[in-house]
C-alpha cells in the first residue's frame, strides 16, 4: 500500500529539507508554524480520523505539553527543553484517567466532555497562580535568538516521527481495530475487541504528540499563557477544522489541511482590506467544505477529479 | 445569612434566563437531535440588532426584542433549510460533521459580526432599568436580571402550552420521537426541522435581548453562551421543557453560590464539572428524575 | 457438562419481560433453531448471550464457563461468534479488511490475519468481493460477509440473528449449504430465523418461544405439528384440523 505512494513523500522530504535555507526569516517563521501544525492536525486525526472519536478538547494536552516545560522554569528556573520530555509524558500520562471517564461516552457527547476538560483546565490554568503564574503566563530568553534554522529541524523531526508513527499504526493491527471502532464500535465488540482498551491505544499517542508540539511551542515562541495554549477556538477546534478540510482518516489530509489553514491565515491576515476578515473566510470555507466535500479535500478526492476529468464515455 | 440569600437569588434569577437561553437548543435537540454549537452565535447576532437599534433609533433592548425575534426566527429557518439538512443525511468519515457544520456556521456568524460592530465592549444601559438594585429587606436584587426572570419564565411557558397544544407542537413532538412515523401520519417533516431551528434561535434571540441590560456586549461572549446552553440542556434533559427550566436554575444557583463562597475565576468550572457529572451519571437528565 | 447452557434467563425492559425464565441446553456440534413470532425475544437472547444487555437473572454457561457477566469482546475471545439481525458492516473498510478485522482475534501479525481471512473469504465464496467496499454490497453479500467475519474470529459457537431474512430463494438456499458447511467444519450454531424454509430445513433440534417463554422445544417435524406452535404463530383457529 505504501510502496506505491513513494514518490510524492521522498519530493517533499527533499523540498522540506532544502527549502528553509533559501527562504527569509519571516518565511522561515511561517515554515515552523505549518510544521507545528501539520504535527498536531497528525496527532488529532489519529484519534478522531482513525479511531472515530472527534475530541474538542485537545488544546488541553497542548496546553500541558507548553506548561511542561513552563512550569519547570516558573518553579525551578531549569530549561523549557526538559519540557520536551516532561510536556508530551504528563499530557499522555493524564491522558489515561481522562480517557477512562470520557470513553464512556459516545459520539458528541465524548466531543463535548473533552471540551469541557480543556476549558477546566485553561480556568485552572488561568486562575490557580501560585501552580502557574496565572493569566500572565510564562517567559523565558530564547535559545537561539532570532535565529530560527535549529528550530525548524527540531520541529521538522519531531513532525516525521509523529507521521511515521501514525503511519505505522495505521498499516497494523490497530489501524484495523481503530477503524472497526470507527465504522462501529458495536460489531467491533462482537468481534473480539476490547474497545476501550484500543481507545486509550489511540488516545495516549495523540495525546503525546500533541503535547510533543506544544512542549516546541513554549521553546520557539518563548512566551505561553493558558489563554493562547489552552485555547478553544484557536488551538481544540482548529486542530479538528484543519482535519477535516484536508480529509480526516488519511494520512495526507493532516499534512495538506494544516498547510492551507497556516498559509491562508497568514496570507489573509497580511493582505490589507481582507485583514480583519481572515478567520471569517475560514469560517466560510469550513461551512463550504462540510456542505460539499464532507469528508475533506483528500477523502473526496474521487469526486473532484470527477468533476474537472468528464468521465470519456460522454462524448 | 442574607449573603446566603442574595447569592441564591441571584442564582436564581440567572438561572431563569439560562433557561430560556437553554428551552431553545434543548427544542433543536430533542426534536433534531442536532447539536447546535452556533446558539451562541445567534444570540450575539440578536444582541447586535437590539444594540444597533439603541444606538441608531434610541430604541431599548425591550422593544429590540420584538426585532430580534422575528430576524432569529428567519435566519434560523435559513440556515436549517440551506445549510444543516444538507449534513444530516450525509455519512462522513468524522460522525460529528453536523456539529462541526453549526459550530463554523457560528464562527462565520460572529466574525460577520466583529466585522460589522469591531470587537469593542459594548453596553446597552436602559435608563431607568440597567444598574438598577431592589431591595427585599436587606437583600439587593438586579432590576434587569429581574425582568429577565419574569419575561423568561413567560416565554418558557409559552413554548410549553405551544408545544402540548397546539396541532404544529404535536407536530414536532412527533418528529422527535419518530422522524418516519411521523412523515406517514403526513407531518411535513422537512417544514417542521426548519420550523423548530427557527423558534429555536427566537427564543435564543429573546434570551440574549434580555441579558442585554446586564452584560457587556463584543462579538465572543457567544461562546460561553452556547456553552452554558449546552450545560443546561444536558444537566435538564434533551427536548424538555421542565427539564431546561430546572437545569437552568440549578446552573444559575450552582455558579452564584460558587462564585460567592469560593472565587470569581472558577465559577464556569462549576458548569463543565456539573456538565460530565451529569453525563456519566444521570445521562438523561434532571427531567428522568422529575418525570416529565 | 453441557456445551452450552442457558439457565433460567431473564431479561427486563423496564415493566416489559422480553425474556422469562428461558432454559436451554445445547450439545456440541448441533445447529439448534429458535423460532418464534415477532417480538417473541429471539434476538433478545442472542443480545443476552452476547452481553450487549445484561441478563437480570439467570445464568449463561459456556463449556462450563459462566459468562452471563463476561464483556461482550471477551466473549468473543472465548470463542461465541455473531452476526446481526440488522448487518453492521464496517462500511468504509473493504470485504478483505472486513473480515480481517475478526481475523486479527487471533493473530498480531498482518499478514497472517490477511491469509486467515482469504481462507474465510474463500469458505463463504465471496472471493470476487474482497476488495469491494462493504457499504456498496448488496444485502445478500453484506449477510455472507458478517458470517465470514465472524468465522475468521474462529468461534467454535455461532450466533446467526435471521441471515436468511430479505433474501430471495436462490440465496437462501446457497445460506443453508453454507451453516451446513459451518456445521461439518466443528463449529455449533444457534440459527434465529423466520423463514421456515431455512430453519427447519437444517436445525437438528428448534425451540420455539413467545413472549419471552418457551413454548416447545424439539425436532422440527415435531415442531411444526405442535398445536401451541401453530396457536402461536396462526391464532386458535388454525390448530384443529391437523
Amino acid at each position: 500500500m505504501m510502496k506505491r505512494g513513494w514518490v510524492t513523500p521522498v519530493i517533499l522530504g527533499i523540498l522540506a529539507l532544502v527549502i528553509p535555507f533559501t527562504l527569509s526569516s519571516y518565511y522561515q517563521h511561517i515554515l515552523i508554524l505549518v510544521i507545528i501544525w501539520i504535527t498536531m492536525a497528525c496527532a488529532w486525526n489519529l484519534l478522531g480520523g482513525f479511531a472515530g472519536q472527534v475530541s474538542f478538547g485537545h488544546a488541553l494536552f497542548f496546553g500541558l505539553g507548553a506548561y511542561g516545560g513552563g512550569l519547570l522554569y516558573h518553579h525551578w528556573e531549569i530549561s523549557t527543553w526538559w519540557g520536551m520530555i516532561v510536556g508530551p509524558v504528563w499530557a499522555a500520562v493524564i491522558a489515561i484517567p481522562l480517557g477512562l471517564i470520557t470513553f464512556r461516552l459516545r459520539g458528541p457527547y465524548f466531543a463535548l466532555s473533552m471540551l469541557a476538560m480543556g476549558e477546566i483546565a485553561r480556568i485552572i490554568f488561568t486562575n490557580w497562580v501560585p501552580f502557574s503564574g496565572g493569566a500572565v503566563g510564562v517567559m523565558i530568553s530564547r535559545t537561539w535568538g532570532g535565529e530560527k534554522l535549529q528550530y525548524y529541524f527540531i520541529i521538522l523531526a519531531i513532525c516525521v516521527v509523529t507521521l511515521g508513527v501514525v503511519a505505522l499504526m495505521r498499516y497494523s493491527k490497530l489501524g484495523f481495530y481503530f477503524l472497526s471502532i470507527r465504522e462501529d464500535q458495536d460489531a467491533a465488540e462482537a468481534l473480539g475487541i476490547p474497545t476501550t482498551k484500543y481507545k486509550m491505544y489511540a488516545l495516549i499517542p495523540s495525546a503525546f504528540f500533541t503535547g510533543l508540539a506544544g512542549a516546541f511551542y513554549m521553546n520557539y515562541m518563548a512566551y505561553i499563557e493558558p489563554r493562547v495554549v489552552f485555547n478553544l477556538e484557536a488551538v481544540s477546534i482548529m486542530m479538528i477544522l484543519t482535519v477535516m478540510l484536508g480529509g480526516a482518516g488519511t494520512l495526507w489530509g493532516p499534512v495538506l489541511g494544516a498547510t492551507v489553514y497556516v498559509i491562508l491565515a497568514e496570507v489573509f491576515r497580511t493582505i490589507p482590506g481582507i485583514k480583519e476578515v481572515h478567520v471569517l473566510v475560514f469560517a466560510l470555507i469550513v461551512v463550504l467544505i462540510i456542505m460539499f466535500l464532507p469528508d475533506g479535500i483528500l477523502g473526496e478526492w474521487d469526486k473532484i477529479k470527477r468533476i474537472f476529468i468528464k468521465p470519456k464515455l460522454a462524448s | 445569612m442574607e449573603f446566603f440569600f442574595e447569592s441564591l437569588i441571584e442564582g436564581l434569577l440567572l438561572g431563569g434566563i439560562y433557561a430560556v437561553v437553554a428551552v431553545g437548543m434543548t427544542l433543536i435537540m430533542g426534536v433534531m437531535k442536532i447539536i447546535n454549537l452556533a446558539h451562541g452565535a445567534i444570540m450575539v447576532v440578536a444582541m447586535y440588532i437590539c444594540y444597533a437599534l439603541f444606538v441608531t433609533l434610541g430604541l431599548n433592548p425591550y422593544i429590540g426584542i420584538f426585532v430580534a425575534m422575528p430576524a432569529l426566527f428567519g435566519i434560523g429557518y435559513l440556515l436549517q433549510r440551506y445549510s444543516i439538512r444538507r449534513v444530516t443525511e450525509v455519512i462522513t468519515v468524522l460522525p460529528e460533521t453536523q456539529v462541526l457544520l453549526t459550530l463554523a456556521i457560528g464562527m462565520a456568524l460572529i466574525e460577520i459580526m466583529r466585522f460589522i460592530f469591531t470587537s469593542n465592549y459594548q453596553t446597552v444601559p436602559v435608563p431607568g432599568v440597567s444598574g438598577k438594585t431592589l431591595y427585599l429587606g436587606e437583600i439587593s436584587m438586579n432590576v434587569p436580571m429581574i425582568i429577565g426572570f419574569v419575561v423568561a419564565i413567560g416565554l418558557i411557558m409559552g413554548l410549553h402550552l405551544f408545544i402540548t397544544r397546539t396541532d404544529l407542537g404535536k407536530s414536532i413532538r412527533a418528529t422527535a420521537q419518530d422522524p418516519d412515523a411521523a412523515k406517514y401520519m403526513g407531518v411535513n417533516t422537512r417544514n417542521v426541522t426548519c420550523l423548530t431551528f427557527a423558534i429555536g434561535s427566537m427564543l435564543a434571540a429573546a434570551g440574549a435581548c434580555l441579558l442585554l441590560p446586564a452584560y457587556y456586549l463584543f462579538p465572543d461572549v457567544g461562546h460561553a453562551f452556547t456553552l452554558k446552553a449546552f450545560i443546561v440542556t444536558i444537566l435538564g434533559g434533551m427536548g424538555s421543557t421542565v427539564g431546561a427550566l430546572s437545569g437552568g436554575l440549578v446552573l444559575g444557583v450552582a455558579e452564584s453560590l460558587g462564585a460567592s463562597y469560593w472565587q470569581m475565576g472558577y465559577k464556569d468550572v462549576i458548569g463543565f464539572v456539573i456538565f460530565i457529572l451529569v453525563l456519566l451519571f444521570l445521562p438523561g437528565g434532571l427531567k428522568t428524575v422529575i418525570g416529565r | 457438562m453441557n456445551y452450552f447452557e442457558l439457565k433460567n434467563v431473564v431479561r427486563r425492559f423496564g415493566g416489559l419481560v422480553a425474556v422469562s425464565n428461558i432454559s436451554a441446553a445445547i450439545e456440541e456440534g448441533e445447529i439448534f433453531g429458535l423460532i418464534g413470532p415477532n417480538g417473541s425475544g429471539k434476538t433478545t437472547i442472542f443480545n443476552c448471550i452476547n452481553n450487549y444487555y445484561p441478563t437480570n437473572s439467570g445464568e449463561i454457561i459456556f463449556k462450563g464457563v459462566p459468562i452471563e457477566r463476561m464483556s461482550t469482546h471477551k466473549i468473543c475471545e472465548m470463542g461465541i461468534g455473531r452476526t446481526f439481525q440488522v448487518v453492521k458492516p464496517l462500511k468504509r473498510l473493504t470485504v478483505l479488511e472486513n473480515i480481517m478485522s475478526g481475523a486479527f482475534l487471533r493473530t498480531n501479525k498482518v499478514r497472517v490475519a490477511r491469509d486467515n481471512a482469504m481462507k474465510a473469504l474463500d469458505f463463504c465464496q465471496l472471493m470476487e468481493r474482497k476488495d469491494f467496499l462493504a457499504k456498496d454490497l448488496p444485502i445478500a453479500d453484506k449477510k455472507r460477509m458478517e458470517v465470514a467475519r465472524a468465522l475468521a474470529t474462529e468461534p467454535s459457537l455461532l450466533l446467526l440473528d435471521e441471515t436468511a431474512a430479505g433474501l430471495n430463494l436462490k440465496e437462501i438456499e446457497t445460506m443453508m449449504e453454507l451453516v451446513k458447511k459451518i456445521r461439518t467444519s466443528g463449529i455449533t450454531c444457534i440459527i434465529v430465523e423466520h423463514v421456515m424454509k431455512f430453519i427447519m430445513g437444517i436445525s437438528d433440534r428448534v425451540m420455539c418461544i413467545n413472549f419471552g417463554m418457551e413454548i416447545a422445544t424439539g425436532k422440527p417435524e415435531e415442531i411444526a405439528a405442535h398445536p401451541e406452535v401453530i396457536k402461536a404463530y396462526l391464532g386458535e383457529e388454525y390448530v384443529t384440523g391437523r
